[in-house]
Order: C-alpha cells, then sequence, then structure tokens
C-alpha cells in the first residue's frame, strides 16, 4: 500500500552558523553520506556533533553552506513534502484531540481526509492507544504523547522519516516498549528512517547502520554495519555480536575522548 | 423533615461541589458584614459615616431604578471601551509579530505610552470630546488596551521552534502556520489579557465619569458624595462591583467554552 522509503544522498555537506557576536561556528564539515531506500540509520555522537543540524538540513529547514542533499534523487530547496519529523518534545497541539493531531499533516498538506483519517485510526490502534482518540494531549502520558507524534509522523505515507532523540525524554521501560513498536512499524511500512539519539544500545538494537560523529566541527568518525537478523528484541540485546557493535562504537568514544575512563 | 424525597444524586452531589468550593468565600464574607452590620449597630456609626450593611441593601432596594440607569451607562462606556480595545490590540499584537518594523518601532512607542497615567489623559480627553460618553469610552479603550497587546504578542511568541518546524516541514504556508499554530497557541494568553483588560475597562470608565459626567455609576458617587448621602455612595459601590465581576464571569466564561482543553493542559482542576 505504501510508496517504499526514499534513498538520500549526501555529499560534501557543511554548515557554519554565524552566531549573534559575530563569530563563526563550523557545525559540519565534510558530510558524505549514502542512505538506500528502507534503510533504517541511527547517528551517535557527543553532544554539540552537529547531528541535529544534519537532520535539519536534510528536511530542507535550514540550507546547508555547501554541498548538495538529496531525497528520493531531488536536490533538497526549502521543506520536502516527502519528509516528516519527530522531535525529542512531541509537540502535540494542546487545542487538538489525538486524532485531531495524527490528522495535522492530512489538513496541512490536503490529504484525502476520508482515507486518511481510518489510517489515522489504524496507526492509534497499533500503537494502543484507538481508546483515546477524543482525548486531549494533556491527559496522555509522556509515552502516549511521543506514540501520537510518531503517528502524526506516519500518516502522511513519508519516505523519509527524521527522529530527533526521539525518545530521550522517556523513562527507561517505556523506552524499551517504544523502540520495539517503532521496529515493528518500521518493518511494516519501510520508510527509510534516519534516527538520532544518544544511546549506542538504541542506536544499535534498530539500525542496520550506525553512524558515529565526533564533534567540533562535526563529522563522521565512522559508519557500522549492523546485521543482526529482524526483528530485535530483548534476546538481542545479550547476542555477542550486538555487545561487540555497542563495544566498538564506545571505543571510538574513548578514542575520540567524549568518553574517559579515568 | 424526614419525609422529603431525596434530590436527584447528580444535582446533590453538585451542590456539594459548588458548597465545597464556594462554602468558605461565602463563609468569609458573611462573617465580615455581620461583624460589620454589628460594629456599626453597637457603637452607633451615624449613616453618613459607614452605613450598615443592611442599610446599603435597603437602599439598593429602594434606589434600583436610579442605579439601573446609571449602570447601564457605564456599562455601555465600558463595552464600547473594551470592544474597542479588542479590535485594535490583536491585529495590533499580529502586526508586531509579523513585522520588524512595528516590533522596533511601534511596541516599544506602545511600551512607553504605557508609563503614562492614563488617568491623567482624562481631563484632556475630557476637554477635546465634551461630557457625553466618549471621553469615558476612551480612557476604558486605553487603560484596557495594553494588557491586552503585551499578552496576545506573548501568547502568539509562545510558539516553540520545533512547533513551527513541524508544520513547516509539512509545507504550511506563514497564514497557515498562524491559523493552526501561532494563534490557537495563543489564547489563553490572549484571554489572561482579555480579563486584566476588562477589569482596567471598568477602572477606566469610572475614572472618566469622576472627571465630568451627567450620569453613571462613578457620576452617582459624585453625587451622593456632595449629597452626604453616603448609603446611596456605597450602594453605587456594590452595583459597579457587581458589574466588574459579572463582565469578568462573561469573558472567564467565554474562555471555558472556546478552550476546554486548557484546563487539562494547564492541569487546572474544574
Amino acid at each position: 500500500m505504501l510508496p517504499a522509503g526514499v534513498p538520500i544522498q549526501i555529499s560534501g555537506v557543511a554548515k557554519r552558523y554565524v552566531t549573534a557576536r559575530g563569530g563563526e561556528v563550523q557545525a559540519l564539515s565534510e558530510i558524505e553520506l549514502a542512505i538506500a531506500a528502507g534503510e533504517f540509520v541511527s547517528i551517535v555522537g557527543p553532544s554539540g556533533c552537529g547531528k541535529s543540524t544534519l537532520l535539519m538540513l536534510i528536511s530542507g529547514l535550514i540550507p546547508a553552506t555547501s554541498g548538495t542533499i538529496a531525497v528520493g534523487g531531488v536536490p533538497v530547496k526549502g521543506a520536502v513534502g516527502n519528509i516528516a519529523i519527530v522531535f525529542q518534545r512531541d509537540v502535540l497541539l494542546d487545542w487538538r484531540t489525538v486524532l485531531g493531531n495524527v490528522l495535522l499533516p492530512v489538513e496541512i498538506k490536503k490529504l484525502d481526509p476520508v482515507t486518511h483519517r481510518q489510517k489515522a485510526r489504524d496507526l492509534l490502534r497499533s500503537v494502543g492507544l484507538e481508546e483515546f482518540e477524543e482525548k486531549y494531549p494533556g491527559e496522555l502520558s509522556g509515552g502516549m504523547r511521543q506514540r501520537v507524534a510518531i503517528c502524526r509522523a506516519l500518516v502522511q505515507n513519508p519516505g523519509l522519516l527524521l527522529m530527533d532523540e526521539p525518545f530521550g525524554a522517556l523513562d527507561a521501560l517505556t523506552r524499551e516498549q517504544m523502540n520495539l513498536d517503532l521496529q515493528r512499524m518500521w518493518l511494516r511500512d519501510r520508510n527509510t528512517v534516519l534516527f538520532i539519539t544518544h544511546s549506542i544500545e538504541e542506536a544499535v538494537l534498530l539500525s542496520d547502520r550506525v553512524v558515529v560523529m565526533s564533534s567540533r566541527p562535526g563529522r563522521i568518525a565512522d559508519i557500522v554495519v549492523n546485521d543482526l537478523p529482524r526483528p530485535r528484541g530483548a534476546h538481542t540485546r545479550s547476542e555477542a555480536r550486538f555487545v561487540e557493535h555497542v563495544e566498538s562504537i564506545r571505543r571510538h568514544f574513548l578514542a575520540l575522548g567524549v568518553l574517559s575512563e579515568t | 423533615m424526614t419525609t422529603i424525597t431525596a434530590a436527584p444524586p447528580a444535582a446533590s452531589s453538585k451542590l456539594a461541589d459548588w458548597i465545597t468550593r464556594n462554602g468558605p468565600v461565602l463563609a468569609i464574607f458573611a462573617v465580615i458584614f455581620a461583624l460589620w452590620e454589628i460594629a456599626v449597630r453597637a457603637l452607633n456609626i451615624p449613616d453618613y459615616i459607614l452605613p450598615s450593611p443592611s442599610v446599603i441593601l435597603t437602599k439598593i432596594w429602594v434606589s434600583w431604578q436610579l442605579l439601573l440607569v446609571n449602570a447601564f451607562v457605564t456599562f455601555q462606556e465600558i463595552l464600547f471601551g473594551f470592544g474597542l480595545s479588542v479590535l485594535i490590540a490583536i491585529p495590533l499584537a499580529v502586526a508586531v509579530v509579523y513585522s520588524r518594523i512595528f516590533e522596533r518601532v511601534a511596541f516599544p512607542f506602545m511600551v512607553s505610552l504605557q508609563t503614562i497615567p492614563k488617568v491623567a489623559l482624562a481631563p484632556i480627553l475630557v476637554m477635546w470630546l465634551g461630557y457625553g460618553i466618549l471621553p469615558k469610552v476612551m480612557v476604558a479603550f486605553l487603560i484596557s488596551f495594553f494588557p491586552i497587546v503585551i499578552n496576545s504578542v506573548i501568547g502568539m511568541r509562545s510558539a516553540e521552534k520545533e512547533m513551527i518546524y513541524l508544520v513547516q516541514s509539512m509545507g504550511a504556508s506563514e497564514l497557515t502556520t498562524f491559523l493552526k499554530i501561532r494563534l490557537p497557541k495563543a489564547l489563553p494568553s490572549i484571554f489572561g489579557g482579555l480579563k486584566v483588560g476588562m477589569g482596567q475597562a471598568v477602572v477606566g470608565a469610572t475614572v472618566g465619569e469622576f472627571i465630568a459626567a451627567e450620569q453613571g455609576l462613578g457620576y452617582l458617587q459624585l453625587i451622593s458624595q456632595v449629597r452626604l448621602d453616603t448609603p446611596l455612595l456605597f450602594a453605587a459601590v456594590v452595583v459597579l462591583s457587581l458589574l466588574g465581576v459579572l463582565l469578568f464571569n462573561v469573558v472567564a466564561w467565554i474562555e471555558r467554552i472556546a478552550l476546554p482543553w486548557n484546563r487539562i493542559a494547564t492541569g487546572v482542576a474544574e
């Protein structure tokens, strides 16, 4: 039923900011990354390594200083219609019901209301929120709110789903459940997903590839390929190769001086 | 007594709720008025110094027509002044939020105007606009205008960056962003400004009447003062307070109807 995910091609991308005092900050430098259609890629890196900036550049919401980004073969210039974003803050609209929030992109993009209403309902049911359609966000827990935000992103059938630390504000248990929910939805829809996280374990659990970034200026330090079988779950975490991947990424951060054992 | 049929449970629990909520306040008022009444009688205070609550109530009862006619005049002044404020303040707030020039020039200008005591402008307005309803409307407008503008501006700027990014990523135009995000997000704050502004408009209209008027509750107070008719003076204060409370609650009521989600979002219990 879906158009599969779209590929992303990032070549020679750099981003410089001019600070309020007139200084320059090199946020990203020489980013080269190709993501296949339907691939799940995570980016891990220390705070300030420019991973969120990279995500904003791909979304087209802010322009790159140099280099090119193509989503689905089309160079990014301004906001692209085929992309959905999930932020760490759920940014649900307090004045809309749960269903109304999920249908926001349908209204703005003027998609067919009838079929998408059904799709929104199906999505909410798939994350156990069918009873909450007519509730306001103020009545939901943090995990439920973020589920609604994910449904809102998926209702528009995005070729690319950009997620900026979407589970960073949730408690550990809810976070694990959300990881499994996300994996299930991705296995079903096969959107391309670019997932930013601080958690190495989360990145390894979810991704086909993990991009490790270093900071100042932000650049790609390594890309870890992870072909552990899917669906992955709690059992995956105890597998030798899972631990191996996590360790190899952690060693990168030790080498980069982001982590220190002394 | 025991044979009285029980009220429907919903109604009786509603009544119980109402009493739990408003009981303490009512009790405090009752105690204050009782003490007042007793003190005035016990100390033999003459009516022209401090009339007792019962005397004031009697006065309201006897002079209700006079009070009503004048209250209606003040009510009109408040309503026109407040309405003018809303009509000008909210579009102006939109202009401040969307236009650099308005933000840099008009907004500081308004803030500096705000430091002028509006009450001090009342005599000038009377000189220019005469003794009719217009100068009172203008004072009510000037005094209620600012809280509405400032709250609207704050509200329209309160949308998180991510919220704006979110709808932009969906391809929303600036108008759509305003209608779907900035405006609804601003509504609680705008209503906060409206509630403050409504209270201020009552003050403005009354002060306007103090300066020069031929009718209105403020005018009635002046006349009563000159005649040493203290009970009527108090009666006017009571009616003016009731009018203020009524108007404030009308705004609060509209807010509750228009923003049912707000009490949930802010965690304020019913």
